[in-house]
């Protein structure tokens, strides 16, 4: 639109109220009627644009946990299976993340949330990115060997039974 | 693939290696580590004291050689033969060799200054006891059963042999007079007399007049004197061919009716010595006209040897005055010497006296003086001289055989201040030191005090308790009848009680009879169970902190067999049934409240009797009570409900070995690599026997493929066998240990020429395949009791190993709580303990382990067991005759205390997985406080700088 203009030799810009003001308005003319119809035009295309682009950036944002898991997979893969400081750390890291943009969900979408915007689809996702990086990130706890799944796990201090017989005896040549 | 293999191997080996290096620093021996050496019971005692260091020379009943520093009783030197062999003789030759005569007819001269062998000549081979004479000449002369050797004592020679009769002569006498040896023997029936060229070794011999079937007899300066049975003494000059006997009545030369005498065999030069039945001692003399007495002793005396004293003979006499005194006695030719007339105060604690040997020298004031050397009824070695005791030896303590520990005291408040205060200057004083070393400015002066205050640190030998529980009283029961109370800081005798009713030839244990938990004020007891010298049972309760004998009790039965039972009344006496030789059971102590404690508990009680002679092994359950009759007490019918045969011509019993009632195990889970369990299969009553094929007494009858050895695993409760494996081409001696769900044997594999150590493993399968949800959910069975009775699917697995050294004794460590791993304390027959990490012992090594398998530790297979030169726990000392190791938990976790005893006694700690629950002994904590302190004052002014410095900034 922009550019149009500019192609134009001459314009008249009827919005302009401060250049025609010195002449009166033709009879019939309200001034305030074309404003207001020109500025509710307006106002709808800016909002219709707004909205549009607030549902685009909240799919954007959506969607960005989806590039964070190829990264945190990587990092993991490279991290190795033993226990140690820098797998721990990416391992607490990559369950630490999704949790606190889970938390914090409410306020990622805040700014994108109105009445014509629906957000609710974009958070599912978000939602979903996040569970599913949660998830990456507990089955490297696994493979870490930090989850209690095993048997070992729950009976590794269990004690020994009492006797109820008692015996002893002795070796006589 | 290889190369790769090697490249992760060596780590991990490295790893191992690393893990197994508890040694100690050079430094640090004797920090809480100590070695006593002994010698055991004195047979045999030479003096020499002619010249340079004055010395003792004595042989022991232990088949010791040692010479002993005649001022303190210390060793100068000794030398450990072959127990199997005991010295039946000791001479000093040439004034420099100490000469002994082994019963294996080993003659063997020591250098005295060193102790060193010079010569050794082997005479004969068959075991039979022989005695050792010291000829004028300066040789050496060996009569056995009739053979007399003559050996040259300059190098062992043999300078001529005299076969005397064909007969062997079962007691015999000798005695030599100028150029003669004369020998009388009694072959049974008759008496022999022979005559002997001592320079050619021609032998004539002679007749008597009459034939003589004497009681006992002697030999003295040429003169033969016998008691014959009708009471009357002959007597005989042994010259020409026949030799004239004459008779004495024994009652008119004594002048009192006696019914019966003995000659004693103690040498006096032209005497002896006869012994009556009332106790009296007459001092014979004998010469060519006859016998007269020359001196009377009433009452029991104990007599020494005879020395030579300005041509005539002196011999020392000791009689008990009372329980305290000892009077000594020298009695001179015919006259008692009145200046050597002394009572000297004695331990009463010591029985009485069983030998003496006797020394003259010259006093300062050049009177003659007198010293005598007296080994006690416990054991005990003492020098007497001028009416006191110089010095005194514990030689029991070379014969422990059996020990328990004790708890020392708590530690009482109100400590006095002086005393802290000198703590603390100590305290700070050492840790200066310490600081100083540490940074290397101490010097040469400072260092050495610094290891001495190390080693003498008082808190060592404290009669309390420490919080790690490193000092306690390690109680040991000798085999002479005495116990000793030991103090774990350096080895100190804290109390010593000799109880004389005990019999020294039946097996003596050391019971705890009660270990207070509750009343801590109160003093643990000890039942001592032994045999009294008719042969039936003898108990004693004694106090293990003071010594103190508390009851003794005789009992009417012998004691097969004592069980400890896992009850204890409200007084916290722990409930023992003792069982007799008919297999009824006695109950101590024989209280109400006893008897209902195990009325409620007895059809829970088994008991089993292996027999090696018949090859079986029997068990048996209490049945019901029995009226005791007039002997009271509560008596118990047992009834035999197994019994495992084993096949008499192929197996005998070698080994039984059981776990330790009171181990501790922490868990029964086995957490493996890849996270699976298995459950330890810990049953209490589970026993490993080992049997052997039965050794063909014929030299080299062993023949590699026919000899076996079989383990059996058997539930003493019900019989059951529940495992069986058989090793062939292996013998015996087996040596076993038993811990947890694992024994470990060694034995000799008579194929490779090697020792062969193996491990079984006993896991339960039955609880496999319950998944996690349901242990989640409800703690898995384990508040349920284990019954022998209720069947269980076992898995036993199973290795053997090359050992690289032949084992003495086995033995395994134990901690407080069973959670540090455990290490195999073997005694080798180098007299020294090697702790060997069980995870040598694995069954699941592999050549190969998988990952997992070398996450969790298990050490890739290797044909033999490594023993490192750091895994040495006597470092340089040696335990000679290793007879056993005992370990104690401390009561911190990581530690354990080892306590090994065999002729010498040596004590030490080990921490099989390191000490992780406590810093290093040598931990600067100055240097650390130091740091501290420095850090603050840092910030402090640091702080202050920046403070200013900011101001500054902002003024600008």
């Amino acid at each position: 639109m922009e550019r149009g203009s500019k192609a134009r030799k001459w314009a008249i810009d009827f919005g302009d109220g401060a250049s025609s003001r010195e002449v009166a308005d033709p009879p019939g003319y309200s001034r305030g009627a074309s404003s207001e119809i020109e500025d509710a035009s307006a106002a709808r295309q800016k909002e219709k644009v707004e909205a549009s682009w607030k549902q685009q950036k909240a799919w954007e944002i959506a969607q960005a946990p989806f590039r964070n898991l190829f990264m945190m997979g990587f990092m993991m893969w490279m991290a190795g299976n033993t226990v140690h400081l820098f797998s721990i750390g990416i391992t607490f890291s990559a369950l630490w993340q999704p949790i606190s943009a889970l938390q914090g969900i409410g306020k990622v979408f805040e700014p994108y949330k109105d009445a014509r915007t629906d957000v609710l689809m974009p958070k599912l996702l978000f939602i979903a990115m996040n569970l599913v990086a949660l998830g990456m990130g507990l089955w490297k706890l696994n493979s870490l060997g930090l989850l209690p799944t095993h048997a070992s796990d729950w009976v590794s201090s269990l004690p020994p039974p009492q006797m109820v017989e008692f015996s002893g005896g002795v070796l006589s040549s | 693939m290889g190369s790769w293999r090697r490249w992760v191997l060596a780590p991990a080996l490295l790893l191992v290696v690393l893990a197994a290096c508890d040694a100690i620093y050079e430094d640090q021996v004797g920090l809480w580590d100590w070695h006593q050496e002994y010698i055991g019971k004195v047979t045999h005692a030479v003096f020499q004291t002619a010249s340079g260091k004055k010395r003792v020379i004595v042989a022991t009943e232990k088949s010791v050689v040692a010479s002993l520093n005649l001022r303190s009783g210390e060793i100068f030197w000794r030398q450990v033969l072959e127990e199997s062999e005991p010295i039946d003789g000791l001479q000093v030759a040439l004034g420099k060799y100490a000469v002994s005569l082994s019963r294996g007819g080993s003659l063997r001269s020591f250098h005295l200054p060193d102790g060193s062998l010079i010569w050794e000549t082997s005479l004969y081979t068959s075991p039979s006891p022989a005695q050792l004479f010291l000829l004028p000449s300066d040789d050496l002369l060996v009569l056995k059963q009739g053979i007399v050797y003559v050996v040259s004592s300059a190098d062992g020679r043999l300078l001529w042999t005299a076969d005397l009769l064909d007969e062997r002569l079962a007691q015999t006498s000798l005695s030599f007079e100028g150029k003669n040896i004369y020998v009388a023997g009694f072959s049974g029936s008759s008496i022999a007399l022979f005559r002997i060229d001592a320079s050619t070794g021609a032998f004539t011999t002679l007749k008597t007049t009459e034939p003589l079937n004497p009681s006992s007899f002697v030999l003295s300066s040429g003169v033969f004197a016998a008691l014959d049975t009708q009471g009357d003494i002959v007597t005989g000059l042994m010259e020409g061919e026949v030799v004239e006997l004459q008779k004495t009545s024994l009652a008119t030369l004594l002048d009192s009716p006696v019914s019966s005498a003995q000659l004693l065999p103690d040498k006096i030069p032209g005497g002896c010595v006869l012994s009556t039945d009332g106790g009296s001692i007459f001092v014979l003399g004998l010469d060519k006209k006859g016998v007269e007495v020359l001196q009377q002793i009433q009452g029991p005396a104990v007599v020494s040897n005879s020395i030579v004293l300005d041509g005539t003979f002196a011999q020392s006499f000791l009689q008990r005055v009372n329980s305290k005194e000892i009077r000594v006695r020298v009695l001179s030719g015919k006259e008692w010497i009145e200046t050597a007339e002394e009572t000297v105060e004695v331990d009463p604690n010591k029985g009485g006296v069983q030998k003496v040997f006797m020394n003259a020298y010259i006093k300062t004031d050049r009177s003659r003086g007198f010293r005598v050397l007296i080994v006690g009824q416990d054991h005990s070695l003492a020098l007497l001289q001028q009416g006191k005791v110089v010095w005194s030896r514990e030689e029991a303590l070379a014969s422990v055989v059996d020990t328990l520990t004790a708890e020392l005291p708590l530690e009482k408040a109100g400590v006095s201040v002086a005393e802290v205060e000198h703590d603390l200057y100590e305290w700070l004083k050492g840790h200066v030191l310490r600081l100083k070393s540490t940074l290397m400015l101490a010097t040469a002066e400072e260092q050495t005090a610094l290891q001495a205050l190390r080693l003498n640190n008082a808190d060592k030998t404290k009669m309390t308790r420490d919080h790690n529980g490193f000092r306690k009283l390690i109680v040991v029961l000798t085999s002479s009848g005495k116990l000793f109370a030991l103090h774990t800081g350096n080895g100190g005798i804290v109390w010593s009680r000799f109880i004389p009713e005990l019999s020294t030839k039946g097996s003596l244990k050391l019971y705890p009879w009660r270990i207070p938990h509750k009343h801590v004020d109160e003093n643990p007891v000890a039942l001592v169970l032994g045999s009294s010298h008719d042969g039936t049972g003898f108990a004693a309760w004694v106090d293990m902190l003071t010594g103190s004998v508390q009851e003794t009790l005789a009992l009417p039965y012998s004691v097969k067999l004592a069980l400890a039972l896992p009850l204890v009344d409200s007084s916290e006496r722990r409930l023992h049934l003792l069982i007799d030789d008919q297999n009824k059971a006695h109950l101590y102590p024989t209280s109400d409240e006893s008897l209902s404690l195990f009325e409620k508990y007895m059809q829970n009680v088994y008991f089993y009797i292996a027999d090696k002679g018949a090859g079986q092994i029997e068990g048996y359950n209490i049945k019901s009570q029995i009226d005791s009759g007039e002997e009271g007490g509560l008596v118990f019918l047992s009834q035999k409900i197994w019994s495992v045969l084993f096949p008499k011509d192929s197996e005998t019993i070698a080994a039984i070995t059981t776990r330790r009632a009171d181990e501790m195990v922490h868990t029964q889970a086995k957490v493996l690599g890849n996270r699976d369990v298995w459950y330890k299969y810990l049953n209490k009553n589970m026993v490993f026997v080992a049997t052997v094929t039965p050794q063909d007494s014929r030299v080299g009858a062993a023949n590699p493929e026919e000899t076996w050895l079989v383990a059996y695993l058997i539930d003493s409760v019900t019989g059951q066998i529940l495992h069986r494996v058989s090793h062939a081409h292996a013998q015996g001696p087996v040596h076993a240990v038993f811990s947890e769900n694992w024994v470990v044997y060694c034995y000799f594999n008579v194929r490779n020429h090697r020792h062969e150590m193996s491990v079984l493993e006993v896991y339960d399968k039955s609880a496999d395949g319950k998944d996690v949800l349901q242990l989640m959910l409800g703690r898995y069975n384990a508040s349920v009791p284990f019954s022998s009775f209720s069947p269980r699917n076992l898995e036993v697995k199973g290795q053997s190993y090359f050992f690289p050294s032949t084992v003495r004794t086995m033995s395994v460590t134990f901690t407080a709580r069973g959670i540090t791993g455990k290490q195999i304390l073997v005694g080798t027959i180098g007299n020294q303990v090697i702790a060997l990490d069980k995870r040598f012992l694995d069954p699941r090594r592999s050549a190969d382990p998988t990952p997992m398998e070398r996450e969790e530790g298990v050490i890739p297979l290797s044909e033999g067991l490594p023993v490192f030169p750091q895994s040495y726990l006597t470092h340089a000392a040696r335990v000679e005759e290793l007879r056993g190791i005992i370990s104690v938990p401390a009561r911190l976790e990581s530690t354990c205390l080892v306590f090994a005893y065999g002729i010498d006694l040596f004590f030490t700690r080990t921490a099989p997985s390191r000490t992780y629950d406590s810093l290093t002994e040598d931990f600067s904590y100055a240097l650390l406080l130091i740091t501290i302190v420095v850090l603050v004052v840092a910030i402090a002014v640091s702080m202050v700088l920046s403070q200013r410095k900011e101001l500054r900034e902002k003024w600008k």
